[in-house]
């Protein structure tokens, strides 16, 4: 009852009620997947249901960022407090994201699922996790927020070890629900600071009212940088990430990576832009170095895996650390009196969400194509396959020219709006800003040129060359469902980077209420070009320079088959003259970032690569062997866990004591705690 | 009429980078000739290769895919909208707004992109040591190339090329910032265009070569379009090397016949000490080991930050 005099209860909407109705028609799909999931019917009916609520409830989101914030009180949950919703602009970004990702990937389940052979163990929990991430964002009050926040995570573990016969899954399961009970921990911490500050008021509209100050607001920050952190897949709490996306199904996997780590994001930014109030002018500094270094650990640790799906785990922690940038460089600007440098930033971060969305959940479509076509994730067991399955050819070269930030793609759109915010921050006052940024942008730009790299290597190995093995020689197109769902993603990659400035537009209800700026607008610009600060300063048109090069190469080409020869003859192939028959001699994902590995991943990776070769006239084979660590785990997770092991085995005399043993023990805590309490008081 | 004059200006442009392009070319090899004590071929010995390449068949390697045969246009016309988009002789053009500097850095890291996918199509070892070995020099120049584009932009107050030209024009006086930048472009151009010391464009059949190595499976019209490509690229710097930094000459925006007459002329001039240079720079150098070339785009990407960090910390270095 308190919390009602706080601030006058937001009017419901129909944006609100849409989305509410979609949580409970998910739920009871999820319901209804328990009851049909051994029969035929199931999983048209699961996946079709969720598509369709999915897409009402995404096109539904699309329309009320605009619309002004409602809320609602339902009387669920703890007594007297109930269940606090709202819907603004900031969670309708999010909902429309989560909502067409997630009918991305139901259309995709739909074909898809027909592989599954435990469709028991996957029906139930795939329209109840997709329930979870829309309860989250719905969620305006502390005790509702990590209600959801755990059973999205809880679903989403259900589903990572969904395969549970397959080698690593469950390991990968177990350490998935270590780091986010870890991770709600350190959320429920820092609402729980949020909350002492508004005398114990769990919803948000009080913390709002009373923010923390000076250290209590740093804790906070560092709490949500851990809790959110953890899920989004920051460095070093990316662990469990790579290991338990890829175990998932494939378009589980895309609902994880491309729109679980964006409902992280979305937690972040509620708290430390909404409800911790103004920021202090230091708080970018944790965020940017959080962001630089997961976008270049991520990506280099993509260049050295050999598995398609842990490849694009990895991809995710460097453009979750990009997302970071943007975030932290908005801080730093709002914090300084930049609230339009800060706009910026905070467009480039959120447009760069949907970004990713899209390339992330269309790659792990395609490498669950792949998966299906030929039963394997082994890069080095692929090869040629854009000979076998001409389409999601095309949509994976979409997707992986868009993830390396190429013109005129969406991810270069976004990159380069954080690219002109880096340019905006010599302003900053602070010393320790003027020297972090730069650095910051030089990690992006290494990311960036990395990235690049790693997409040559996935789309190179997989899908062009000579197939490497039987499976891959014998390859087939997948069906229609999974072409649909990755045909539609690619189109909104191309469409996204090519009209951006209307991209950019729709977001500013949502940046104009956390920073309280926002861009200039870019819809009426002329040409449909994109200028985030002014003319003179920058300008890009993703439109006229795919027109320009499109033109071009038409030119060319025309003019090359009209005036000069259009002759082909068909030949065995070249190489200097000593061509190998054998697949095997071409470049393998590993001999691919050799040259890296060497560059970069020496020190901190500690990469090694060990060749033995027999002495002459031996008859063993030659043999090389690459390896390289994970830094968190030999620096982190190794050492604490060997550190509980250590503790866990002296504290097991504990259990073998007399009874004796045991009074006494009891007595002397008696003792001590009275001690303690006499010297408080 | 006054769009008409942009937009024939602007064609101008275009077609002035294709056509220069090979001649370029031929200038370097032939000053480097000549420094060998060689006579050397014509300079207009790039043109005429180009034209039998056009003439010729293709050869395609058996498993070659479509992307094999797409890719030529692809990184031709990429490179061409790059060079066109970076003021030759005359600033202000009429879609020079289209891209700006990180704009164009990232067109020519699609073209390579495409290139080095290319390279891994036929399922050749050159093919995938060739790839292998750009994407890892990539992974440094460009990041090298940026940290460039910031000094600039920061001293410019604009990413815009012909915004930053014209400041230059201008002039911003002599900066520490600037030289590093100018430094750290130079590296960053030799080891785009793959010239010595870091790949060496007439090697065949050495384990050395990168650029080489990827097209290498490459015949007729598509190795002419390559290799226009690659011509184009190295006008594409020497332009842009010529517009930051010795933009003397340079028509201003709305500049009538005489003005642009003057650039046309300057940057003529221009080209043709820079590739004069170019083949000074090749002959007096060895090509150096592959596992060399990181070393030396490190320091051009410290050189490009070091620049960027001055300008962070004073506006006026």
């Amino acid at each position: 009852m308190p919390e009602a005099a706080f601030a006058a209860q937001l009017p419901p909407s129909g944006h609100l009620l849409v989305a509410l109705g979609a949580v409970a028609a998910l739920l009871a799909l999820a319901a209804l997947g328990v009851a049909s999931a051994h029969r035929p019917a199931g999983r048209p009916l699961i996946y079709g249901g969720a598509l369709a609520v999915t897409l009402v409830a995404g096109l539904s989101a699309l329309t009320a960022i605009a619309a002004p914030a409602a809320g609602m009180v339902l009387p669920l949950g703890i007594p007297w407090i109930g269940t606090h919703l709202r819907l603004d602009a900031l969670s309708a970004v999010f909902l429309a994201v989560i909502n067409l990702g997630g009918a991305a990937a139901s259309l995709y389940g739909l074909g898809y699922g027909r592989h599954d052979h435990a469709p028991e163990r996957v029906l139930p929990f795939f329209p109840a996790f997709l329930a979870g991430m829309n309860m989250v964002l719905l969620a305006d009050d502390a005790y509702s927020f990590l209600l959801s926040w755990e059973f999205m995570s809880l679903a989403s573990w259900a589903l990572v070890v969904a395969h549970d016969k397959e080698a690593g899954n469950v390991r990968a399961g177990l350490v998935y629900i270590l780091m986010a009970s870890f991770g709600t921990l350190a959320l429920m911490l820092a609402f729980g600071l949020l909350a002492a500050g508004s005398g114990g008021g769990y919803a948000f509209d009080a913390m709002r009212e009373a923010p923390p100050v000076g250290a209590f607001a740093a804790l906070v920050l560092t709490l949500a940088m851990l809790g959110a952190g953890s899920k989004a897949g920051l460095v070093p709490l990316h662990v469990w990430l790579p290991l338990a996306h890829p175990a998932a199904p494939s378009h589980v996997s895309a609902l994880m990576s491309g729109v679980m780590t964006k409902v992280a994001v979305y937690g972040f930014i509620r708290i430390v832009f909404d409800l911790s109030g103004p920021p202090d002018w230091w708080w970018g500094i944790p965020v940017l170095a959080a962001g630089g270094i997961a976008a270049v650990i991520g990506v280099l640790q993509a260049l050295l895996q050999g598995d398609t799906k842990r490849v694009l785990a990895y991809s995710t922690i460097e453009n979750i650390g990009l997302i970071f940038i943007g975030l932290g460089l908005a801080l730093a600007f709002s914090a300084n009196g930049f609230p339009a440098a800060a706009a910026l930033a905070l467009t480039a971060a959120l447009f760069h969400v949907l970004n990713h969305a899209a390339m992330k959940s269309l790659l792990f479509f395609g490498a669950g194509a792949v998966l299906t076509a030929t039963g394997t994730r082994q890069m080095d067991e692929l090869g040629g396959l854009i000979h076998r399955m001409p389409a999601t050819a095309v949509v994976m070269l979409i997707g992986c020219a868009a993830i390396s930030a190429l013109p005129p793609l969406n991810g270069f759109a976004s990159e380069w709006l954080v690219f002109q915010a880096v340019l905006l921050s010599p302003d900053l006052p602070a010393w320790g800003l003027k020297l972090m940024v730069p650095a910051v942008g030089a990690l992006m730009a290494l990311a960036a040129a990395l990235a690049a790299a790693c997409f040559v290597r996935l789309y190179g190995v997989a899908f062009l060359g000579r197939p490497r093995s039987p499976m891959a020689a014998g390859a087939q197109e997948v069906d229609a469902f999974s072409r649909a769902a990755m045909i539609a993603l690619a189109a909104t990659c191309v469409l996204a980077g090519l009209l951006p400035g209307f991209v950019i537009d729709a977001l500013q209800p949502a940046v104009g209420g956390l920073v309280g700026e926002t861009m200039p607008a870019q819809g009426s610009v002329a040409w449909l070009s994109i200028i985030p600060v002014a003319e003179s300063r920058s300008s890009y048109n993703g439109l006229l320079v795919f027109a320009f090069t499109a033109l071009s190469a038409l030119l060319a080409a025309v003019a090359i088959h009209r005036f000069a020869s259009r002759a082909v003859r068909r030949a065995p192939p070249w190489d200097c003259g000593f061509p190998n028959a054998s697949p095997l001699a071409q470049y393998s994902a590993a001999s691919f970032a050799q040259p890296i590995r060497r560059v970069f991943a020496r020190g901190l990776f500690a990469a090694r690569e060990k060749v033995e070769m027999p002495p002459p006239g031996a008859l063993t084979p030659a043999r090389f062997s690459s390896s390289a660590r994970d830094p968190a785990w030999a620096f982190l997770f190794l050492p604490l866990t060997a550190a509980v092991g250590y503790v866990a085995e002296r504290a097991n005399t504990l259990q073998y004591l007399t009874i004796r043993q045991y009074l006494g023990l009891v007595f002397s805590a008696l003792v001590l705690l009275l001690l303690v309490l006499a010297l408080w008081t | 009429m006054d769009l008409m004059a942009h937009i024939l200006v602007q064609g101008t442009q275009m077609l002035l980078v294709l056509a220069l392009a090979p001649l370029l070319t031929g200038l370097v090899r032939k000053a480097k000739a000549r420094l060998q004590r060689r006579r050397g071929a014509s300079v207009l010995q790039p043109y005429r290769d180009l034209v039998r390449l056009l003439r010729k068949e293709v050869v395609l390697a058996q498993n070659a895919s479509w992307l094999f045969r797409v890719v030529p246009y692809l990184v031709f016309a990429a490179t061409w909208v790059a060079a066109a988009l970076v003021p030759t002789f005359a600033t202000g053009l009429i879609f020079s707004w289209t891209a700006d500097l990180i704009a164009i850095t990232a067109l020519i890291g699609s073209a390579r992109f495409f290139l080095a996918l290319a390279g891994m199509d036929v399922g050749t070892s050159f093919g995938g040591l060739g790839s292998s070995r750009e994407v890892m020099i990539s992974s440094l120049a460009e990041p090298a190339m940026i940290m460039i584009v910031f000094a600039l932009a920061l001293v410019a107050h604009s990413t815009q090329l012909s915004t930053i030209a014209s400041v230059m024009l201008a002039g911003v006086g002599l900066r520490v910032s600037l030289a590093l930048a100018l430094v750290a472009l130079l590296m960053v151009a030799v080891a785009e265009n793959g010239r010595i010391p870091v790949d060496n464009p007439s090697t065949h059949l050495e384990l050395t070569m990168v650029h080489e190595a990827m097209v290498l499976e490459y015949s007729g019209r598509h190795l002419a379009l390559i290799e226009l490509a690659a011509q184009l690229k190295l006008l594409l710097f020497l332009s842009l090397v010529a517009c930051v930094f010795v933009p003397w000459g340079l028509a201003p925006v709305g500049a009538g016949v005489p003005g642009m007459a003057l650039g046309l002329v300057s940057y003529g001039g221009k080209l043709a000490v820079g590739a004069l240079l170019v083949a000074v720079f090749e002959t007096s150098i060895a090509k150096m080991r592959v596992f060399r070339v990181p070393d030396f785009l490190g320091a051009a990407l410290m050189l490009g930050l070091l620049g960027t960090l001055l300008l962070f910390v004073s506006g006026i270095l």
